[in-house]
């Protein structure tokens, strides 16, 4: 297989979809055309149907983030007038500014440190030989079920001692020392890549690691940029782990702890948690926009090559 | 090998063995952990209600949530798999969702099914119900808004299936044609099996998610609750098993019941998935052999 050709074959799963609307036309008999026709109707109102009911949280979302804060507790729907300076007052009421420049903080560094650190975990457990290699993957594959809360409680206690507790430190370190799920995608893309190529590079002489930088990484870029991105979102979303690090340390909160503070003593100003949410949600639908064909492709991997 | 390695016996092995110690002991953090042997287990089974209780509503979104939301995979990722246009429009739309983060979507979902001015209640009466239910605001409707928040962000479930589906040969269906066989005769004989390896990959890793369910719980019940401590508000119908643990441990500090929670969660965790396996042999059908290929 080309080089290609293996590229190729992490998108056969992406691929199908496309072709599947790709029928050859054949003429058909008036009385099915019209069944057909029927039928196609009823699947585009189911279709219809769902889209809007998947869009429609997202609309309320963004009309309640332009109401006055009275709206936003009255039964109106359509915001009147729209409060477009909402999205000035929440910059304003809540360090947001500050919460997301730790976000991505958070974010950027802790995808750095996962790529880095499992790439060559997935190369040894895939493109070389060694005993007990399967017996390794095994242990990563049985971390992959440890519950966070075993482990949780002593490493909390062992940041405390190191005075880490409302650092950052807590959320991005750990990242550098490899994680079970990135590492299992990671080996099952690396696995599918023939052998072939791998040999031909050490007849010429090449070392493991030049192997792995010069022909598996180049190769292996869709599945790696997946793992990247799982990483990234992960780290964006995430809430318990900055609620338990950084609870303590308002000036180091990120966006998923931070949105719940647009409150008065009693109630929540929808308004602006709404405001602030999109804000939050910005980002990542960005994010999916640039790389949707990433994404899908890294998901399906996750649940059809398991 | 070795960065993993390091991380390994750091932040997987040393946690484990100490959180296994600290299970057997009373710890608060400021004293030294102080051995008790098998107390925290005997009360936690014997005498602790409010372990019941999480361990009853955990069960629910375990079995009612998890099903719900394959169920609605499978019938998503279907539809999408009829139409001869458009399909990339919807599936981006249907996916979509699911990427909002978790605190984002389950704020909005509070707001959404807020009984005196959420719209989903608006709705609800204008088509002519009465009685619309209170949602987030009644111990029988609480974990149901939960299911409906799930049923929103299912994205990443249906994408999964939707690539089971297309991958289904369709020399299978032409002939399940031949034979006459009707539509469900046709999901039942030639859909169902072929995609059985996706749904038992999506209830291990649905169960999985389901005991650790945290993030949206926390945020509906203490977002409508008016004091801090009424943890799993209302009526500790939201309290799950998560939420109960964090607050053992990191509200009251009870490091070595917290860690024996921990334990009993990893043992009943690995029991569920250790049976799926085993009993998967029954009922997955893989085309070309498991993992260890």
């Amino acid at each position: 297989m080309s080089a290609r050709g293996i590229r190729a074959s992490g998108a056969d799963a992406v691929r199908g979809l496309a072709t599947a609307t790709e029928i050859s036309p054949r003429p058909v008999p008036a009385g099915v055309k019209r069944h057909r026709m029927l039928s196609s109707v009823a699947d585009h109102t189911l279709l219809i149907l769902f889209a809007a009911m998947f869009a429609l949280p997202m609309l309320f979302i963004f009309f309640t983030s332009l109401m006055t804060d009275q709206q936003s507790l009255s039964s109106v729907i359509w915001p009147r007038p729209f409060v477009w300076s909402n999205y000035v007052t929440i910059f304003e009421e809540v360090p947001l500014l500050a919460y997301t420049w730790n976000t991505t903080q958070i974010a950027v560094l802790s995808t750095i440190g996962t790529v880095l650190s499992c790439v060559p975990v997935a190369y040894a457990l895939s493109r070389m030989e060694w005993r007990g290699r399967n017996a390794v993957f095994v242990i990563v594959l049985s971390t992959m079920m440890l519950p966070f809360q075993v482990t949780i409680i002593p490493l909390y206690i062992v940041f405390v001692r190191l005075h880490m507790i409302g650092t950052l430190t807590p959320l991005i370190l750990p990242a550098f020392f490899g994680d079970a799920f990135s590492i299992f995608l990671l080996r099952q893309f690396f696995t599918s890549i023939p052998e072939d190529l791998s040999d031909a590079a050490r007849v010429d002489g090449a070392s493991e690691w030049q192997i792995m930088m010069r022909v598996i990484v180049p190769l292996a870029k869709p599945a790696i940029a997946a793992v990247a991105l799982f990483n990234f979102l992960y780290a964006w979303n995430d809430f318990f782990g900055p609620l338990l690090f950084l609870g303590n340390n308002p000036k180091l909160w990120t966006l998923a702890i931070g949105l719940i503070e647009f409150r008065t003593s009693h109630r929540v100003q929808w308004n602006l948690t709404m405001a602030a949410s999109l804000v939050f949600m910005i980002p990542v639908i960005i994010l999916f926009f640039l790389a949707q064909k990433v994404f899908i492709e890294g998901v399906t991997l996750t649940g059809t090559k398991g | 090998m070795s960065p993993w390695a390091i991380g390994f016996l750091v932040f997987i092995v040393y946690p484990m063995v100490t959180s296994l110690y600290f299970s057997f002991t009373h710890y608060d953090l400021l004293s030294s952990p102080r051995w008790i042997g098998l107390d925290n287990y005997k009360f936690m089974f014997t005498k602790d209600a409010f372990f019941w209780l999480s361990v009853k509503n955990t069960v629910w979104i375990v079995v009612v949530g998890v099903s719900v939301r394959i169920l609605f995979a499978i019938a998503t990722a279907t539809l999408l798999t009829r139409p001869r246009r458009g399909i990339k429009g919807y599936r981006t739309m249907y996916f979509l969702p699911s990427m909002a983060p978790p605190v984002a979507a389950a704020l909005a979902f509070v707001y959404l099914l807020n009984p005196a001015f959420g719209p989903v209640n608006q709705l609800l009466t204008s088509v002519g119900v009465q009685d619309p239910p209170l949602w987030f605001f009644s111990p029988s409707t609480s974990k149901w808004g939960l299911v409906i928040l799930g049923l929103w962000g299912v994205g990443d479930a249906m994408i999964i299936f939707l690539a089971g589906l297309l991958d289904v040969p369709r020399q299978l269906y032409e002939a399940a044609d031949i034979e006459g066989a009707n539509a469900w005769q046709k999901f039942r004989t030639v859909t169902l099996p072929m995609i059985s390896p996706v749904i038992f990959f999506s209830l291990v890793t649905g169960i999985i998610w389901g005991f650790q369910y945290f993030t949206q719980a926390y945020v509906t019940s203490t977002v409508n609750a008016t004091s801090k401590t009424s943890l799993g508000y209302p009526e500790g119908s939201l309290l799950f098993y998560s939420v109960y643990l964090y607050q053992q441990g990191f509200s009251y500090f009870k490091m070595g019941y917290a860690s024996a929670l921990a334990w009993v969660l990893f043992v009943v965790t690995m029991v569920c998935t250790l049976v799926m396996i085993r009993t998967s042999r029954r009922w997955v059908h893989y085309q070309g052999g498991g993992m260890f290929r």
